[in-house]
């Protein structure tokens, strides 16, 4: 029996290596980004920040402010608009509590961005500041369970006798790792263009789901979403930080409102990204393993410790992996929280399995290291049979075919295991290797229209195209949908003007969107046939897949990576990544490789170089900027590979699909960590690995 | 940004007397940092006067082997310059280590050694500064001290200078021609930047109104072997943690140390000419033992910082081993 | 305060009056729409507003429009010829070296610069030997393109893209010569 939500397609559009459809303006710049839409006169808008971590705002003397030359008007608590919310992240201006540094106080608008920034700067604010605790530790006697984890796991779970597990094993590890805190930071800043016609909200914003942005900005602003318009054709990456919506949509239209018949403009500075924008949690991660002599585990646990905000609870998922990637008859995961004086963190490339595959992952290196088992034979040992978390079958698993096939390719069948022998040139050099997964994500409400048009198949979704490449892909899969060439398919996306679209976050954009597509076409030609007549339409939607109750579906993948690091200096250099992922059908070779070489690309970047900065005493990340926040350079990738194994998994979608923006980044830092081991025989189990962590055990 | 008027100059006395007579005014060249500074509210002039038309910017011989560069060669410029690339591998490394290619092409060598010290309370007017404002406090002290100094620091100030060219500058024994209201003088590379002390928000020792108007490049003897060498947190575009400008002569090319010049970036508020490393290494035999006792006699007074993230402590080891390795590399046979 | 300044962009001339705080890039953005160079972190720590200005490539982030006065400034936009692309932007297509594209106006500029400066034989900080003319290596390259940053990760096809940028201007440099070589041969 087939099921419509899986009913397989025909792969002639799909699979094939089509250049960009969004290429050409992108390479000279002509696309046009949220915050160069079109306006005739537009405003500008610039804001300013709390300087306490906690407190009240007791007055604002705007006085100053408005009587500059140009400046239109000036918000704040006291005189802003009303908006209908309960989310703290959301609610900007509509309290004189501060409850994070450098939360909006207030906002200028003016003719000129010059001016407007003058404005801002002008705007004298006074507080009562009150205490603040920023600092995430173990010891904290606060820390909470939460109800679930992001975004509706279970915070602990338990199976067997963990302590038990432990107390009888052979081999035994028990160690604690830490991620950092990580600032997404897209290259384009979050942005704003708004524009109000009578009771009708329009926005161009960089955001990674229109559909949802609406939602949200309907009920702040009390309107039926008929009347807001959210656009957004392009995104300047977002990495789930253009995901949910910020508070510079709500500024912006707030201001917009306030001067009718004005496109306003606003976008975040770098700075304030870094505390406006979310962010990922530092997480710190007890790991514990029990292994017989064979390597085999009989036990596995994490007990992960991190922060969120007062403001706004969020709480990251990073137990998650160790739930399902190995088999181990013992099983224990917990989560627990510190609510801070902090901005609220939020999605970041793979929350969860990103950092919560980095404790893991090490461990599993540093007990193959005990047992002087290879590490990737460790990992082959406890490959589970079926998901030991529900129970159920794999849809498709195909990480031991990953981990020989990159084994293979990576040349580790030489590998001497001994760590701190090879050196080059005056470089220690080693080799490491990790695991990565992801899950298949299918989100609900999404619709597609296909019509005829001039003789052509468009297609509507308000779908987004962050860099992903939905410009392309959705049109590959609607031309195999409809079996004709991928050239008859107009594609359109990125407006609520189109079908409702879910936000493209959790790699879910291909299966629901693509779905969604699918059905579409099939209603299409079920009702027209091969021949369709000017303006035929139908639609189509995604529906549950059926399947995910008989099944567990997730993409896996092998990283490798070769580390140097220099004798004298402790300088660390990777030369070489590669990873080979199993992620069912790929849609467009090109844009795949690119997303999981971008993935781990930006995995490189957080094993070495990423880490924001908070300043206990005054509240925020110091570092916030390009400059002090490093992400890896140019020179700091060298060879990047990755590759895919031919998976044919007939249960995820029609397409066989399985989402890849997320996994390359997952493992990544944990392949690094082992290489660098490997080459200098020093674990670092906090992230970044910089210098002065190595320099200490490095030979006179 | 507070508002300001805008001048250019087209010769280097209208430029002195455009900013020596208001208080208030400033010099613009490649604007790498202060147009930084201008948005930032750290820099609030009145009145700004581009100098990138005001001075030379050409790179003209000296009698002996020397060069002079003008104020207004670019970074970019110098380090593509045939004679600066035979005669000086350390300063077009420090140059090529510095920044990014079109920041290279923007910068100017007048310009490059005036910027400011780095650092991150300095560039967040939030945040308690002496330098930006005298008397507030030190942000520094106590936060992330991961980028500030070991060497010369003072009560006031931890921030280190992030010019790498000025580095290479210091080392090398370059002379600063400076033109003011008074006139013209010239100064030796290594005075024109000071300590903090006791008053931090004073990074150089030239007056207001004062123009670099070219700087001039020594020979050196033909046998010097001279690099530069940068360590950071990523392979490029980002600040030293520490930085050695080496130049060295052996006897013979192979035998006792005739002369050495040593600088280091990212330990102080200044480029640091090492003289005490320089006075072990004189006449000693090129090992590894006196390349150590080097480093060692010149960090004696090293005083690490604690702070956010592990402080700076790891500074000091850091010197000494990228000290040593330079000068290893500087001194190895060459291969043939 | 105002100034009035004259500015060469992508062929056309503008006269313009901003004040004297406005960068080159807001100028190029705000009062010119012309968006191809955009705004990563307007301080220069991140490559996104390079142009080039009289063929160099610079941030126009930290230049003061004020003092633009009579440059000339190629934009992405302005590297295109029509509906053609630029060879750095073909091989940019031709290698997936963008993905959300924001970067990418400043990657291609930079690049565009990166041709000329390697033609000039000018070093850089990976350069084994400062006094040879370095030949195009990926090591040189990713170097050079290391004031660019791209969140994305693209780098490796960034690479990949200038490569082979670099090949065919090369091979049309060799190609020139040669026609050159035979004219004169002919004369």
């Amino acid at each position: 029996m087939t099921d419509p939500s899986t009913e397989q397609l025909r792969p002639v559009a799909i699979g094939s290596d089509l250049e960009r459809r969004d290429g050409f303006p992108k390479v000279t710049g002509t696309a046009r980004y949220a915050y160069e839409s079109e306006a005739a006169s537009p405003a500008y808008c610039r804001l300013v920040q709390s300087t306490v971590a906690r407190g009240r705002v007791d007055s604002v003397d705007t006085a100053a402010a408005e009587a500059l030359d140009g400046v239109l008007l000036v918000r704040t608590a006291f005189d802003a608009e009303s908006l209908e919310t309960d989310d703290g992240e959301l609610a900007v201006l509509q309290s004189r509590e501060v409850a994070f540094r450098g939360q909006v106080v207030g906002m200028v608008v003016a003719d000129t961005a010059e001016a407007a920034l003058r404005g801002a700067d002008l705007v004298e604010v006074a507080y009562s500041p009150a205490p603040h605790d920023v600092v995430l530790r173990t010891g904290r006697g606060d820390l909470y369970a939460p109800e679930k984890v992001n975004p509706s796991f279970e915070t602990d779970t338990s199976d067997g006798d963990i302590d038990e597990a432990v107390a009888t094993a052979t081999a035994v590890l028990d160690r604690t790792y830490t991620t950092a805190m990580y600032h997404n930071n897209p290259l384009e800043p979050h942005a704003t263009t708004a524009y109000w016609d009578g009771e009708a909200l329009t926005v161009w914003d960089s955001t990674q789901g229109v559909h949802p942005t609406r939602a949200v900005l309907a009920d702040l602003f009390g309107l039926d979403r008929e009347r807001v318009r959210v656009v957004c054709p392009y995104v300047g990456g977002g990495f789930g930080s253009k995901g949910e919506p910020h508070v510079h949509v709500v500024l912006a239209a707030m201001a917009a409102r306030a001067v009718p018949g004005r496109h306003v403009r606003l976008a975040f500075t770098r700075q304030q990204m870094f505390a406006l924008a979310g962010y990922r949690t530092p997480t710190i991660q007890r790991m514990r393993l029990a292994a017989d002599q064979s390597g085999r585990l009989a036990g596995i646990a994490i007990d992960v410790v991190e922060q969120t905000a007062k403001v706004k609870e969020f709480a990251e998922q990073t137990g998650v992996p160790t739930r399902m990637m190995y088999a181990a008859p013992h099983r224990s995961t917990t989560h627990r929280l510190a609510a801070l004086d902090v901005p609220a963190p939020s999605w970041m490339r793979a929350p969860g399995e990103c950092p919560g595959m980095f404790g893991p992952e090490v461990a599993m290196d540093e007990l193959a290291e005990e047992l002087g088992i290879d590490p990737v034979e460790l990992r082959v040992r406890n490959e589970p049979e079926v998901d030991p978390e529900s129970g159920l079958p794999w849809s498709s698993r195909n990480l031991v075919a990953c981990l020989r096939e990159g084994a293979d390719r990576f040349g580790w069948a030489d590998r001497d295991p001994r760590p701190g022998l090879r050196e080059e040139d005056g470089w220690l050099v080693g080799t490491g290797v990790a695991s990565s997964v992801y899950p298949v994500n299918r989100m609900a409400d999404s619709t597609a229209t296909i019509r005829r048009e001039q003789g052509r198949y468009v297609v509507e979704i308000g779908a987004a195209d962050l860099g992903t490449g939905t410009w392309t892909t959705l049109a590959q899969i609607a031309a195999d949908a409809l079996e004709v060439d991928v050239a008859e398919v107009t594609m359109r996306i990125g407006d609520t003007a189109y079908p409702i679209a879910s936000v493209a976050g959790g790699s879910s954009g291909m299966t629901t969107w693509g779905s969604a597509v699918v059905n579409a076409a099939r209603a299409f030609r079920e009702k027209f046939g091969p021949e369709p007549p000017e303006d035929a339409e139908a639609q189509g939607s995604t529906e549950d897949n059926p399947a995910t109750e008989r099944f567990a579906m997730y993409a896996f993948g092998a990283q490798f990576a070769q580390a140097r690091v220099n004798r004298d200096t402790g300088e660390v250099r990777v030369p070489r990544l590669l990873g080979v992922f199993a992620a069912g059908r790929i849609i467009n070779p090109r844009t795949a490789r690119s997303q999981l070489i971008g993935g781990m690309t930006m995995g490189l970047s957080m094993a070495l170089h990423e880490q924001s900065v908070l300043d206990p005493r005054f509240g925020h990340v110091v570092n916030h900027d390009l400059a002090e926040y490093h992400i890896a350079t140019c020179a700091d990738v060298a060879e990047i590979e990755a590759r895919w194994l031919e998976e044919h998994d007939p249960h995820v979608n029609p397409m066989g699909s399985k989402g890849i923006g997320e996994i390359g980044i997952v493992g990544t830092a944990a392949a690094v960590a082992n290489a660098v081991h490997h080459a200098t025989g020093v674990r670092v189990r906090n992230l970044p690995i910089t210098l002065d962590k190595l320099l200490p055990a490095l030979a006179g | 940004m507070r508002p300001f008027t805008l001048a250019t100059a087209t010769d280097a006395r209208e430029a002195v007397r455009l900013v020596a007579g208001d208080p208030d005014a400033a010099f613009l060249a490649g604007g790498t940092n202060l147009v930084d500074h201008l948005k930032l509210g750290v820099a609030t002039p009145g009145a700004l006067v581009d100098v990138t038309r005001a001075t030379s910017a050409e790179i003209t011989d000296l009698e002996g082997g020397g060069l002079r560069v003008g104020a207004a060669v670019r970074n970019s410029d110098l380090a593509a310059d045939r004679r600066v690339r035979e005669r000086h591998p350390m300063l077009v490394r420090s140059l090529l280590g510095g920044a990014s290619g079109q920041l290279r092409n923007m910068a100017t060598v007048g310009g490059n050694p005036l910027q400011r010290t780095r650092c991150v309370y300095f560039q967040d007017v939030t945040t308690p500064c002496n330098k930006r404002e005298p008397r507030s406090g030190c942000g520094a002290r106590g936060g992330y001290t991961r980028y500030h100094a070991v060497l010369g620091a003072s009560e006031h100030c931890l921030a280190t200078h992030p010019s790498d060219l000025a580095v290479a500058l210091a080392a090398l024994d370059a002379t600063v021609h400076v033109l003011g209201a008074d006139g013209e003088r010239s100064l030796p590379f290594t005075e024109l930047h000071r300590l903090p002390g006791d008053e931090p928000e004073r990074d150089t020792t030239l007056a207001h109104g004062e123009l670099v108007t070219a700087i001039d490049l020594p020979a050196l003897p033909p046998a010097t072997r001279s690099t530069y060498r940068k360590v950071r947190d990523r392979a490029s575009y980002a600040f030293a943690l520490v930085s050695v400008a080496a130049a060295v002569e052996l006897e013979d090319g192979e035998g006792w140390v005739r002369e050495a010049r040593i600088a280091l970036g990212g330990v102080a508020h200044v480029p640091w000419r090492a003289h005490r490393a320089e006075a072990v290494l004189r006449g000693a035999e090129p090992t590894e033992e006196t390349f150590l006792a080097a480093a060692e006699a010149e960090l004696v007074d090293a005083r690490p910082l604690d702070g956010l993230d592990g402080g700076n402590a790891f500074k000091v080891p850091l010197v000494t081993r990228t000290l040593v390795a330079t000068l290893r590399e500087l001194t190895q046979e060459r291969e043939s | 305060m105002d100034t009035a300044i004259t500015l060469g962009v992508d062929g056309e001339v503008y006269r313009l009056t901003v004040d004297t705080r406005t960068t080159l890039l807001d100028a190029l953005r705000e009062q010119l729409d012309v968006t191809s160079p955009k705004k990563g972190c307007d301080h220069g720590q991140c490559g996104a507003c390079t142009v080039l200005v009289g063929g160099r490539r610079v941030l126009a982030c930290l230049v003061l429009a004020g003092t633009a006065d009579g440059a000339e400034v190629t934009t992405a936009a302005g590297l295109a010829d029509g509906d053609s692309p630029h060879p750095v932007q073909r091989a940019f297509l031709d290698n997936d070296a963008f993905q959300c594209g924001y970067c990418t106006p400043g990657q291609v500029c930079s690049a565009a610069g990166v041709l000329d400066e390697l033609a000039a034989g000018w070093p850089s900080n990976v350069t084994a030997d400062l006094t040879t003319e370095p030949a195009a290596s990926r090591a040189e390259i990713a170097e050079r393109m290391a004031g660019n940053l791209c969140r994305c990760g693209a780098y490796v096809n960034i690479v990949a893209a200038v490569e082979q940028a670099v090949e065919q201007a090369t091979e049309q440099a060799t190609e020139q010569a040669a026609e050159q070589t035979a004219g004169q041969a002919r004369r």
